[in-house]
């Protein structure tokens, strides 16, 4: 390819040889609000400009009127296939900086939901890349798994999408025992399910084809770029904030972190993969933890934070104390301490990071989210730069680009 | 051998001696500061040290501190040794008169976004930087919204018509 396409010559002349595509912000092949303006060269891409921005909330700027469990749903809308991580990436903050310690049977349970958070993300994800390769089945196939795990959220906290699950110390309440059996439904079916899945798209030769070798990156590069997440690990390096920044009980658990070589699509599509199995070991596990609680210690689903942790309703009606602490923590007029801590998870598409900052008063000081794509989508020019236009579009779906996380 | 924060702190003590200050360690992540000048050299040589190795640049933001005359914005940089796996914060503080700070995105690709971000938000001004313009909100925008200058609404105002807004 000539080095010297003319492309800032304005659209219409004769000596530009490069065409200028808008691609997005609706396209249906975005899968979100993205866009970008491309130049091409025939059915190769020479440059791209992105737009970002689109659905941009404020959620920094809001949560500095907030008390801290009003900020619980603007997690939510972050990355909104795995809302549960954000929500308890955000408990996990709040109790890192408040110096809460929370019950391992918590700690547990708040693995599983995770984990299949994790799951319905990386579900997504692959399906989606295989929808841009020309493979519907895939999709349609798995999305009854997805709406089984809505079906636990559902049970857990009530709400599907965006969950504002869990409460600064636990749960809100108890799992119940359809949870579980849904729980245990989804364990003894999903695996068959995603062998299949694989077995439709790992060696097929038309995704192998379309997947191997575009939207390549380098581990040097992916790191310069920021990458985190399954996108990082794709390009080879073992990076995991579960292992690396263990929270919510994470050593107690046995797992491995699944490596790619190359970076490109198909490595990608491998890793998330094997990090689905690896998340149904680690569910499996964690529930295995969660069942040996017997007696009283099976009914901990909280600790006891008075402070931010909401009384009991009856409670409430009949105890002056919980009467004062409801009126508190509702009112939001709890002093937070003064600091400033970063707490990272590992989130569905790479480290969701917290930043806080408290002066002492009521409401974060200032609260920054470190937004995984907003900081790995830098990196797209690069990874499409030469390659056909059709790639392009499978590369945008392979990195796991939400718009609710990249815009904020 | 461990990276320790006590290593860390000497290390930069032998090669920038005063002019790196305020470490401390709450919630476990050495914390320093120093000129805004120094912000490149100071990156730079956390990056080239082998001892060091601070090649990741987890997160880049800014916060308004109003009553910090003089030092009225901070910058932070959050940088991560993956090796050792281990995690430090450095700020640098500069007037709101002046915003100027070098750029960082020479060193790490990933400031520039996060650059353009702070800019969006702050007014911080990254010398150097390829393409300093606006990123998440519009172009025509004439201030920088997440300064403490611009408060939020009040909740408990009674001057709006509520019927407008649901609340009659």
């Amino acid at each position: 390819m000539e080095a010297n396409h003319n492309i800032t010559l304005p659209e219409g002349s004769i000596e530009k040889q490069t065409t200028t595509l808008n691609f997005g912000p609706t396209h249906p092949a975005t899968h979100g609000v993205f866009q970008n303006i491309m130049e091409v060269d025939g059915e190769r891409v020479v440059s791209t400009e992105q737009t970002v921005g689109y659905i941009h909330r404020a959620f920094e700027k809001l949560a500095e009127r907030r008390p801290l469990y009003q900020i619980t749903p603007i997690t939510d809308r972050l990355n909104y296939c795995s809302s549960p991580i954000n929500n308890m990436g955000w408990h996990i903050t709040c109790e890192r900086f408040l110096q809460i310690e929370t019950p391992k049977r918590v700690d547990y349970l708040r693995i599983i939901i995770m984990e299949l958070a994790r799951i319905s993300d990386h579900l997504i994800c692959n399906s989606i890349v295989g929808v841009d390769t020309g493979a519907y089945t895939g999709f349609l196939y798995v999305m009854q798994y997805r709406e089984l795990i809505y079906e636990i959220y559902e049970e857990v906290c009530g709400s599907r999408l965006t969950t504002n699950i869990g409460r600064i110390g636990g749960f809100e309440r108890n799992f119940t025992n359809t949870a579980f059996t849904k729980l245990e439904k989804f364990l003894h079916e999903y695996p068959k399910v995603l062998k299949e899945f694989e077995s439709l798209f790992t060696r097929n030769r038309i995704f192998m084809e379309r997947t191997q070798g575009t939207g390549g990156i380098s581990a040097e590069r992916a790191m310069n770029y920021g990458f985190t997440g399954p996108n990082l690990r794709a390009a080879g390096v073992d990076y995991d904030v579960r292992v690396a920044n263990p929270y919510s009980s994470y050593q107690d658990i046995d797992f491995t972190v699944p490596v790619g070589s190359t970076g490109d699509n198909y490595d990608r599509f491998l890793v998330r993969n094997a990090e689905m199995w690896q998340s149904l070991s680690i569910i499996q596990q964690a529930y295995n933890k969660v069942q040996s609680f017997k007696g009283t210690d099976a009914e901990i689903f909280h600790a006891e934070v008075p402070e931010y942790y909401l009384p009991k309703k009856e409670d409430v009606y009949t105890k002056m104390e919980a009467l004062i602490w409801h009126f508190k923590i509702i009112m939001g007029e709890i002093d937070l301490p003064k600091g400033q801590i970063y707490s990272p998870v590992e989130g569905g598409n790479g480290e969701l990071g917290f930043y806080l900052i408290s002066d002492g008063g009521r409401t974060p000081f200032r609260l920054h989210f470190r937004r995984p794509c907003f900081i790995y989508y830098q990196a797209y020019p690069e990874l499409i730069k030469g390659g056909m236009l059709s790639d392009a579009v499978v590369t945008m779906s392979s990195l796991n680009l939400i718009a609710g996380e990249l815009d904020a | 051998m461990a990276l320790t924060n006590e290593y860390i702190q000497e290390q930069l003590a032998a090669k920038f001696g005063e002019q790196v200050y305020a470490f401390s360690t709450a919630n476990g992540m050495l914390s320093f500061e120093s000129a805004k000048d120094l912000n490149l050299k100071v990156m730079q040589f956390l990056y080239d040290e082998p001892s060091l190795g601070f090649t990741f640049l987890t997160d880049l933001c800014a916060v308004n501190y109003p009553d910090n005359v003089g030092g009225e914005l901070v910058v932070v940089y959050h940088l991560h040794n993956l090796r050792e796996n281990v995690r430090i914060r450095y700020s640098i503080a500069t007037s709101i008169s002046a915003p100027d700070v070098f750029t960082a995105s020479k060193l790490f690709e990933a400031a520039n976004w996060m650059e353009r971000e702070t800019y969006d938000f702050f007014g911080v001004n990254f010398v150097g930087h390829p393409n300093l313009k606006r990123i998440l909100n519009v172009d025509e925008m004439d201030y920088f919204p997440l300064r403490k200058e611009f408060p939020l609404e009040d909740q408990t105002r009674i001057d709006k018509d509520d019927e407008m807004f649901g609340r009659g």
